[in-house]
């Protein structure tokens, strides 16, 4: 067996750019722009440019252009089935 | 290889106009779209959803796989020897891994890109979901992920691959964390990056605690006289057993705080231990007696808040 390979856990404690983002999730920075407008992450840092996301951020970003991508919603629409779903499992697990 | 009956999977009629077929995709993708649903094989299912769903709604790709004729799913098939599929549309929308049947039949692109047709595009992103066990989230683990890929020959043709991938997972995973893999994804086309390959971490039910970000939650029964009395009790933590003070007059309920004793992180989360008084059966007549006892010289009315 191989060496384990080189992985990012993407917690709280990883930081990337708006343009790393852009890179690792193979996005237009304008739809990242539109999903910090909606409210859906909030980068740290105010000014675009020095805007930083946590992996956490990656994550709900990823799984928001999924839901719009593939049902074919709006991003307000993606962005409350997210917070739905969220709010489904916070239930599930009972607390 | 096994062929696939895209209409079957799909549950719609061979004959099923373009609006039958995507209004059949939308409730199924609702059903099974992993980031949706919590069927078990919900992942499986969308992508083999995904890949009929990305044959049927083209009509050049749908034209060619009815030429095919009708076979059972899953029955040995061979493409035609006179098989020649080319597309100039879009390289597919889903992204994701195909079945080695599709590979064979429409895997046209990698033909496209070995004609010289320029065609450059970064590999995309696939995602794989790996199930650990809180104990392995706490103290961190490793995984062998057989991965299947799809290779490009000099000819263009696409064979299958399964690659063996030994990934380290840290310990701090909570669930739906994810963990990236960079350059694990598909192979870029044209000379372009690989995709990264990502894992969807789950964490597994536990036996008696409950994960809620890097905190753990543990019920812990108790007996009335420890609750009442304050008495030290050994409580399982994740590191191992330590001594928790329950306070004096503590009742059903109560939660205590052991700090740091959740996920390691930073800052390392919290077990949360949430007390439950478990009362003795009156199983013997010394035991009745206790109870009676209990009742002449206590004179309780838990109920009081619901009178007046």
């Amino acid at each position: 067996m191989t060496e384990p390979i080189n992985a990012d856990l993407l917690d709280e404690s990883v930081e990337f750019s708006l343009a790393e983002l852009c890179r690792i999730m193979g996005v237009q920075e304008q739809l990242v722009v539109e999903i910090v407008e909606e409210g859906i992450v909030e980068p740290i840092g105010t000014a675009r440019q020095h805007w930083r996301f946590t992996g956490v951020a990656v994550t709900r970003i990823q799984r928001v252009i999924r839901l719009q991508r593939e049902f074919d919603v709006n991003l307000p629409g993606a962005a409350l089935a997210l917070e739905l779903l969220d709010e489904i499992e916070r239930l599930r697990r009972g607390r | 290889m096994e062929f696939k009956d895209y209409y079957a999977i799909m549950g719609v009629a061979r004959d099923a106009s373009a609006d039958e077929i995507k209004r059949a995709y939308r409730r199924l993708a609702r059903k099974y779209h992993p980031d949706v649903s919590k069927e078990k094989d919900a992942e499986a299912r969308f992508k083999e959803i995904g890949e009929a769903y990305e044959v049927l709604r083209d009509t050049e790709k749908r034209a060619a796989y009815d030429q095919l004729g009708r076979r059972p799913q899953g029955e040995e098939f061979r493409p035609p020897p006179d098989w020649h599929f080319e597309f100039e549309g879009d390289p597919g929308v889903a992204g994701g891994m195909h079945s080695d049947f599709f590979e064979q039949l429409f895997g046209g692109l990698g033909r496209r890109g070995a004609r010289g047709g320029g065609f450059r595009s970064r590999g995309f992103d696939t995602t794989a979901q790996v199930e650990i066990t809180l104990e392995e989230a706490f103290r961190g683990t490793s995984r062998t992920l057989s991965l299947q890929r799809m290779e490009r020959g000099a000819d263009g043709r696409v064979t299958p691959r399964v690659q063996q991938l030994n990934v380290k997972i840290p310990a701090g995973v909570t669930d739906g964390q994810q963990i990236r893999v960079p350059a694990q994804g598909e192979p870029g086309i044209g000379g372009e990056a690989p995709g990264d390959l990502f894992l969807q971490m789950r964490v597994l039910p536990h036996r008696y605690y409950r994960l809620e970000g890097r905190d753990v939650w543990l019920d812990l029964p108790v007996t009335p006289w420890e609750a009442a009395l304050g008495e030290t009790v050994r409580v399982p933590t994740l590191a191992g057993k330590v001594d928790l003070k329950i306070p004096k007059g503590s009742q059903t309920d109560r939660q205590l705080r052991l700090k740091g004793r959740g996920l390691p992180g930073n800052p390392p989360g919290d077990q949360f231990v949430v007390l439950k008084i478990v009362a003795p059966a009156a199983d013997t007549p010394e035991r009745e007696a206790l109870y009676k006892q209990l009742a002449a010289s206590m004179r309780m009315n838990p109920r009081q808040a619901m009178e007046s």
